[in-house]
């Protein structure tokens, strides 16, 4: 057992965090629940500049841009960016398509598409979801028919994040209606400029502009297709067991914890006794904490199985579950807290921790990341512990 | 960092784990519960035999000399068999605050004693033991309720203060039960467990007696509680994981509605939850143990892994009990044995609500 970092890790974080220091000051950090145009833009900024020191892909290989380290260097990253509240951009490029197209794709494929991901250049969106397909993802039906030298793709995803800001989609569609249907899906990388594609904006709670993507006759040349045609759900399974450690979300929710934390020790916002001195509310923020340095250890422990060589599965969806749920506690338990003020937006008179309590807990509302709450049960419960189906 | 077991710490688990499975049944555990001492002598000689006893002790007093992270591995062991005796008590706690207040002497006459299995110590905590100056030492008075283990353990760890001073400064006594003076009550307890009310009625303590130096003892105390904490945790880990084992296992068999009760999802998600809690348990005692490794202050961790691991017991309590269900009502299933220990580790060495306590006043500026 080692908990620490090595001296070499301890200098990147310190290294990492001068960089912050410096180049993201209080008021460019993200606030929850109001991601600005201008904020997504700033985010973009730093991940160039980051590239350029070699840290934005610091745990891929060097061959395909990357820093030549390994997940846990990659974790201290996503660490501090979410701790320092750096806007989110180019996460699904980064932390998904890339792993993809490193096992999956072609030499080709690497050539063309890794580069620009690790010099931060781009940004994908995913297209798993549709208007009819959720939590039974393998039964979906955005069609891909071969045509000639081409794919035609027909049909729609739904919950596109990052869609109106994205270069590429990389998405599953059905390439064999006849077979099971986990076996008639394909993998593909789609450039959002191809014709036919239509953008229909679906406004989220949390302040971001998503879309339903629609694809009408989208015709894509073959070289599109990642890895074998219809094996796209196994290899997107694959994927998804990657770069999951979930610590950019951890880190983004104990900075709000400890900044709200910090704001109980002091004056209540009605000029009363620190609400800390309440036995109820100190108790509290004790099971908070607890929470939060329980979600750390299971987050660090997904990254530190990738370091190993092991491929977490069951442990990614334990680390996910408990995060997504303890972020809703703690959100709740702020709420509940600070009573009234708790419902002040960012930028209204006397509103706590520049509004971000009220805009977490609309982000908390996003129970279904990467599966629902009870996809995440089925996982450990099936894959983890072995039960029946 | 690394959250991996070293190959002979893997070892040690899968040793400990064959052995325990032979040696110690949970119909050895039973009839432990049924006897007067509460412990299984032929068992205790075994595992002093193996080393146990003395895992995390100094090789200078015929321990092994390994870490708290070794005696983690091997305390979920010990809990996941419910193995029955004055483990944690003796040959943990008591042994550290010996090890850590005692004379060279002190230590050179009792700890191999502790690790070989034929002396236990106890330890008595009441705030009502007092202690007052004679002319060769201290006098004692008072009673302490919760005496683990009183009835077999040859000395008693009695934590003192003045009762006149100005300061409860803690003088840390060593008692012979022999000695007169001393009497005790056996507590009727959950399981049976062994716990006594201990009377000390001017009982003479000689400065020999006194471990380490008089009023000086709270540090030592301390840092022994903090590590018998974490192996505590580790027991209530090993207790959880086991429970989640039988309980996957009894829903793949058990059928009804014409299909194993494991294919509903209202039994896997209650599963899904136990896992969790058991992955964040092993996380934080695993965290504690290294960092008391690596003498770090730990105050934080080992109040975590222990606020953390009273919930993760009730939830293992309530998975189990609701997923047997009416078999598990009975005492002559297992799960009731796994429930009482659980209770009586929740309750030991500060439950849930005082570790939080302990955590919120670390939250303060």
């Amino acid at each position: 057992m080692d908990f620490n970092f090595t001296p070499q890790q301890t200098q990147f974080r310190e290294e990492l965090r001068e960089f912050l220091r410096v180049e993201v000051p209080p008021e460019k950090q993200e606030v929850f629940g109001l991601l600005t145009e201008e904020q997504y833009q700033f985010g973009r900024e730093i991940n160039l500049k980051l590239a350029e020191l070699n840290w934005l892909t610091i745990g891929w290989p060097e061959e395909h841009g990357g820093g030549g380290k390994g997940p846990i260097e990659q974790g201290i990253l996503a660490e501090d960016l979410g701790y320092w509240h750096v806007p989110k951009a180019g996460s699904i490029g980064l932390g998904i398509v890339g792993p993809a197209i490193m096992v999956f794709g072609t030499q080709d494929q690497k050539d063309r598409y890794l580069k620009p991901i690790a010099r931060g250049e781009v940004e994908y969106c995913q297209g798993f979801s549709e208007p009819n397909v959720g939590s039974d993802l393998a039964s979906l039906e955005l069609r891909a028919e071969r045509d000639g030298d081409e794919y035609v793709l027909n049909g729609s995803k739904m919950f596109t994040s990052y869609a109106f800001h994205a270069d590429y989609m990389y998405l599953l569609a059905r390439t064999d209606p006849q077979a099971q249907k986990h076996r008639g899906i394909s993998m593909f990388i789609v450039d959002l400029k191809t014709q036919g594609i239509s953008l229909t904006p679906l406004p989220y709670i949390n302040g971001e502009m998503a879309a339903q993507t629609n694809f009408d006759n989208v015709r894509l040349p073959l070289s599109c297709l990642i890895g074998e045609e219809n094996r796209g759900w196994y290899h997107a399974m694959t994927t998804l067991d990657y770069e999951r450690s979930g610590l950019f979300r951890y880190a983004n929710v104990r900075r709000v914890f400890d900044d709200f934390a910090e704001f109980c020790q002091g004056p209540a916002p009605d000029g009363g006794q620190p609400l800390a001195e309440h036995p109820l509310v100190r108790h509290q923020l004790a099971q908070r904490r607890l929470g939060m340095e329980t979600w750390k250890l299971l987050c660090w422990n997904v990254a530190w199985m990738q370091s190993s060589g092991a491929v977490p599965n069951s442990e990614a969806s334990v680390a996910f579950l408990y995060g997504s749920e303890e972020r809703l506690r703690f959100a709740e338990m702020a709420m509940e807290v600070l009573g009234p003020y708790s419902t002040l937006r960012h930028g209204s008179p006397v509103a706590p921790l520049q509004g971000n309590i009220e805009g977490i807990h609309r982000e908390s509302m996003h129970l279904h990341g990467a599966g629902t709450t009870e996809i995440h049960r089925n996982i450990i419960a099936q894959r983890g512990l072995g039960m029946p189906r | 960092m690394d959250f991996s077991l070293t190959e002979q710490q893997e070892i040690l688990r899968s040793s400990a784990r064959e052995f325990l499975e032979a040696e110690c049944p949970t119909s050895l555990v039973r009839a432990v519960e049924e006897s007067e001492d509460g412990y299984a002598p032929d068992l205790w000689r075994k595992m002093a035999g193996l080393g146990w006893l003395g895992i995390s002790l100094p090789e200078q007093y015929g321990g092994t000399g390994g870490s708290l992270t070794d005696q983690t591995v091997l305390f979920e062991e010990i809990g996941r068999a419910l193995t029955p005796g004055p483990l944690l008590i003796s040959s943990v706690l008591a042994a550290q605050i010996v090890l850590n207040a005692g004379s060279d002497t002190q230590k050179a006459n009792l700890i191999p004693g502790l690790v070989s299995g034929d002396v236990i110590l106890t330890l008595a905590r009441g705030d009502r033991l007092e202690t007052a100056s004679n002319d060769g030492g201290l006098t004692l008075s008072g009673e302490s309720s919760f005496v683990p283990y009183a009835g077999i353990a040859n000395h008693i760890i009695c934590v003192t203060r003045p009762a006149i001073g100005a300061w409860p400064d803690t003088t840390l006594a060593l008692v012979d039960t022999k000695t007169n003076g001393v009497s005790m009550t056996a507590m009727d307890s959950i399981a049976n467990y062994s716990q006594f009310l201990v009377e000390f009625d001017d009982v003479s303590i000689p400065n020999e007696a006194v471990l380490g130096e008089v009023a000086e003892g709270r540090s030592a105390l301390d840092l022994a509680v903090r590590r018998a904490t974490v192996i505590q945790c580790a027991e209530t880990l090993g207790r959880a994981q086991r429970v989640l084992e039988m309980v996957v296992e009894y829903a793949g068999h058990r059928v009804a509605f014409g299909r194993p009760i494991g294919t509903f999802q209202a039994v896997q998600h209650r599963c899904a939850d136990l896992r969790v809690a058991v992955d964040g348990g092993r996380m934080l005692t695993y965290q504690a143990a290294w960092k008391l490794d690596q003498g770090l202050p730990a105050n934080d961790e080992v109040s975590f892994a222990k606020a953390q691991a009273g919930t993760l017991s009730r939830l293992a309590t309530e998975t189990g009990h609701s997923i047997f269900a009416g078999i598990s009502f009975t005492t002559e299933h297992d799960m009731q044995l796994y429930s009482a220990r659980a209770k009586i580790a929740e309750a030991n060495l500060g439950d849930t609500e005082y570790h939080l306590d302990q955590l919120a006043t670390g939250m303060q500026p």
